[in-house]
Order: C-alpha cells, then structure tokens, then sequence
C-alpha cells in the first residue's frame, strides 16, 4: 500500500491534489455530463433515424444558411476589433498625460450590455436619429441611410461590445514584451517599420491570436442583438437564434441540441484552425518589464 | 491569420531617441487618433441618445425632445418591478462569485504549484467553458437542469452561471499564485502548518488582491451575462439584463422611453462596478503580470 502511494508521490500524485476535486467535479457535473447528454439527445430524435436531425438540418437551406451568417457577422467583426486594436494599443504603451483617463474611456463600453447598445444604435443611426441627420445637413446623402434592422445594426454592435475587450487584451500582451529588444534592434539600425513587422508583431502574434479566438467567440454566440437591432427573420438570423427557436418556441429539444453541437462543432473548427496557426509563431516568455 | 498583410501605420523611419517624447505628432498618430476620436464620437452619440430619450417627453422628427421629465424612471422601476429585479441580480451575483472562488482557487493553487500525468488535459477541460459560446453548452445545461427540477428559479441560474466563472476564476488566479514565493509555503510547512492552515493563514493574506480581482470580474461577467441566465431562468429570478431584454423584445406594448430609463438603470450600476474594478485591477496586468513602470 506504502509502496504504490510512493510510487505515485514520486510522479507527482498526491494528497494535495484533491484540491482538485471539486472543481472537476463541479466541471464534470455541469459541463461535461450536460453537453454530453446533448449529444446523446442530438442522436434521438423524435422522429426518424439517430442522424435525421442533422440530416433535417442540413438538407434545408433556410436552417443551414444560419452558419454562414453567423460567420459573416462574426469572423468580420472580430478581425476588425482585433487589427483595429492593435496601432492603438501600440500607441498606448509608452507612458503619457492621460494614459489612465484614455485607457478607462475605451474599457467603459463594456459596461453598455446589449440593450443599451441596441436601443442607442436605434435612436443614433435610425432614419430619423442624430447621424443620418448629420448626414442629410451636411448634403452627404440625400436620403437617409438604412443602419437599423440589418447586417450592419449587428455588426456596429458586436464593434462596440467587442472592441473595448480586444484593446484590453491585445495592450497587455503588447505590454509583456520586452522594450530592450526593440531598442537593441534601434541599435543596430534597424527602423521603425522593421523592428515592428520583425521583432514587436511576431512576438504578439500568439497573444493576437488568443485575442482572436476570445472576441471570436462573443462574437459567434450573438444573439440578444441580432434579435433587437438585426433582422431576425432573414438577414442576421444567426444560428444561436435557430437553437434557441428549436429548444424554446418548438421545444423539439433533440434537434435544438443538434443545432448547438453543430455551431459548437464550427465554432472550435475556427478556433483550432487559428491555434494551429499561432502554434506556428514563437510562444515562449516574452521578457516582460519587470 | 495573415501576417503580412496587416499593414503598420506608414511614418518615416525613426530612431528611437526621437520618437519619445515629441509633442507635434507624425500622420499615422493623426489617424490613429483620429480614428479613436471617430470611434468616440459615435459611441457618445449611442450612448447620448438612450440618455436623452430617458428623459424626454416626446420625440420624434426633431435634433431634442419636446420636454425633459423624470417619469419614465418611476414608470420603469414601478412596471418592472426593479426592486425585485435588482435584488435578485445581486444575490445570483454573489452567490456565483463566492461560490466560483471556493471551488476555483484551491483548484487553481494545484494547477500552479503542482506538475502530475494529465495535467495539460484537466487544463483543457477547464479551457473548453470558456472558448464555447454560451449557447452551445446552455440549451443542454438547461435540459438537463429542467430535468432534475433545478432550472426555473434561483438555483438553476446560480449553478448555471458557475459554469464559465469557475473557469474564470482558476484562469486568472493561476498568475497571482504563481507569482508567490513558494519557499514562504515550505517554511510554514516547516513550522509544523497543515495544508490547511498554510492555505487560510499564510496563502489567503497574500492572495487578497488577486482573489479581489476575480471576483470583481467574475461580479461583473455574471451581471452582465444573459444567454445562461435567458435560458434557466423562470419568471422570478429574472436578472436585470434579462428582464431588460424581455422589456425591450416586447417593444409596442411599452413605452421606448421607459426601456431607455430600464437601461441607463443598468449601465449605472455596471459603470459602478466597472470603477470599482479598476481601483483594484490594473486591465493591463490580466494576461501578462507587467510592472507597469518608466522605461528608461
């Protein structure tokens, strides 16, 4: 008994790690066991055969149109936030006047939540709100400009949930790297343009990368806005809103179960494929300032 | 990702002595900040807009409302019942927030500190919670939850949103324990300590910030998230988010300006939060733990 417990000990199992145990537990009770019950749902379907709900699924256009949807909504708009926060965070390293006040300006939107997202791009970029108005006063356009109820209702609210969040992300990986690199290629000649695509943007592909799946992933499950300032029944009919319509408006539970393990299926495709891209890239200590 | 197509700002080349502290910038800092300051514009008029319309009388074909009144607040805190709407966001919010620390830090102390076979997959598994959208993991969470009787009130949203904050809370304490000298734990073990007293006497005291700092994230993630708690809960243990969204979703029957009021009501009380936070979290320290001091 002794002797089988050392044995253990001496690859590193023991008694502390019963720490553990609650947390596996808890994760295996409310996330493993459940999205495996899904599955086993997703194959027992009320009617037909253990594959006709993803059969049903995919052989009607209206339901499989869901995925490329969700994916033109959400692959655009976590590449934007991501590039887009990347020269300004590059700005916001050094120390200067204002840095806190700037920093805490652009964190602010994530207080919004989505209603107040919605409600303000209704009333700011509706026909009759402050923009178009803008717009039909200076003489940019003659009428107004249709920004509600469609594609890019959505996608201006997943920028200003989802930009304030990548910012954040990208300014502390980008503050992990080391500025005696940077300096010791000034030293040796090396401009501006290079010592960014050389040495600062290889070495914050890996965080970008994580920023990417992380945005991505708020991105893909819109759903509350997609329904208030999207046009729900065509346009931004993402594939959340296809699950949530099976599971509580059908409450045809094996088929909204199937609905989400294929956009969960998706989903990681698009995160593995990004990670396997970033496995490509340096991934050691980036030094740091401290 | 590409990695060569995301262009850098085009300036000149610039030594390093010169680009430090020049007061007249370069056109690429022109159009980043122009782009900021764009960017603001637009937000504040978001933002401007739902505050405007929550005070106003009447608007429709006009740059202002009519009037200013304060009615719409009253109307919404008396037709949505936002007492009891508030209450119950923050007893969810505190019950997920301890409840995600006691399961996660001791966790997230074992995966710091120790090194066993399986290690990198039980790390995954705590992973996967938190890369899946909510929607995915929650439609089965709740089947299963309405199957053992648990969804439809408190406890189905509680547990429902432990799901992504105990994760959340191993994620980011793993740094903070890490960052502790584990000799400090050694010589408690020395002096004749018990795991136990390690982790509540010497552990703990040292640890305050960083849990301080889950928790206010945790606090603010669980105000704010809405698909789990959409999907558990019943009638009345509706967050504020949810409830808000019901109100919103259901637009004709109610007023636009009470909504607007509904949701300047909650952008308050996460604006608090936010500031709260931000007086125990430096944001750039999240991933990376930087000194934040002067380059020299």
């Amino acid at each position: 008994m002794a002797h089988w417990q050392h044995r253990l000990a001496e690859r590193g199992v023991d008694r502390q790690l019963w720490l553990l145990v609650p947390a596996l537990v808890f994760v295996i009770a409310l996330f493993l066991y459940p999205f495996f019950y899904g599955l086993t749902l997703s194959f027992q379907p009320t009617r037909g055969g253990p594959f006709s709900d993803y059969a049903r699924f995919f052989s009607d256009s209206y339901e499989r149109g869901t995925i490329w949807i969700t994916l033109r909504i959400a692959l655009p708009a976590a590449l934007l936030n991501v590039l887009a926060a990347v020269p300004i965070a590059y700005r916001m390293r050094g120390r200067f006047r204002g840095k806190r006040l700037v920093t805490t300006l652009l964190v602010v939107p994530i207080t919004l939540g989505t209603v107040l997202t919605a409600q303000g791009l209704l009333n700011f970029l509706g026909p009759t709100g402050w923009f178009n108005r803008i717009l039909l006063a200076t003489h940019l356009v003659d009428e107004p400009v249709r920004l509600t109820h469609n594609y890019w209702g959505v996608f201006f609210s997943l920028v200003i949930t989802g930009f304030p969040f990548a910012f954040l992300l990208v300014l502390s990986y980008l503050s992990g790297i080391d500025p005696t690199l940077e300096r010791a290629a000034a030293t040796l000649g090396a401009d501006w343009r290079r010592r960014f695509t050389r040495i600062t943007l290889p070495l914050l592909m890996p965080g970008l990368a994580t920023t990417f799946c992380l945005t991505f992933v708020l991105a893909f499950s819109v759903f509350p806005s997609a329904v208030l300032v999207g046009n729900p029944a065509g346009e931004t009919r993402v594939i959340s809103l296809a699950a949530y319509q099976a599971a509580y408006e059908q409450y045809d539970y094996p088929y909204a179960s199937a609905i989400a393990m294929i956009m969960g299926f998706v989903e990681l495709v698009i995160i593995a494929v990004v990670l396997a891209a970033r496995g490509r890239f340096y991934t050691g200590s980036t030094g740091g300032k401290g | 990702m590409a990695t060569t197509t995301q262009a850098p700002p085009a300036r000149p080349p610039a030594t390093s002595t010169d680009r430090r502290r020049r007061i007249v910038a370069r056109p690429a800092a022109w159009i980043v900040w122009g782009a900021v300051i764009f960017f603001f514009l637009n937000l504040l008029g978001v933002v401007a807009s739902v505050l405007v319309s929550s005070f106003g009388q009447r608007w429709f074909d006009t740059w202002l409302p009519d009037g200013y009144t304060t009615s719409w607040y009253a109307r919404a805190w008396d037709e949505f019942a936002l007492l009891q709407v508030i209450v119950v966001t923050l007893e969810v919010s505190v019950l997920v927030v301890g409840l995600s620390l006691v399961i996660g830090v001791p966790a997230a102390y074992a995966l710091a500190r120790r090194s066993f076979p399986g290690k990198r997959l039980i790390f995954l598994v705590f992973l996967l919670p938190i890369l899946m959208p909510p929607i995915t993991y929650g439609i089965p969470l709740a089947t299963v939850l309405y199957k053992f009787g648990l969804a439809g009130h408190m406890s189905g949203v509680v547990l429902a949103n432990l799901v992504p904050s105990v994760p959340f809370v191993i994620l980011t304490m793993t740094p903070f324990i890490e960052q502790i000298d584990p000799r400090i734990e050694s010589a408690a073990r020395m002096c004749g300590a018990g795991l136990r007293t390690v982790f509540l006497r010497v552990l703990t005291p040292l640890l305050v910030p960083g849990i301080l700092a889950s928790a206010i994230l945790v606090l603010v993630r669980t105000v704010g998230m809405f698909e789990l708690t959409f999907l558990t809960a019943g009638p009345d243990s509706q967050t504020l988010v949810v409830a808000l969204y019901y109100s919103m979703s259901a637009s004709g029957i109610r007023a636009q300006q009470s909504v607007d009021a509904m949701a300047v009501i909650y952008t308050s009380m996460m604006l608090v939060l936010l500031v709260v936070a931000l007086r125990y979290v430096n944001p750039t320290q999240l991933v990376a733990q930087v000194k934040d001091e002067p380059e020299h």
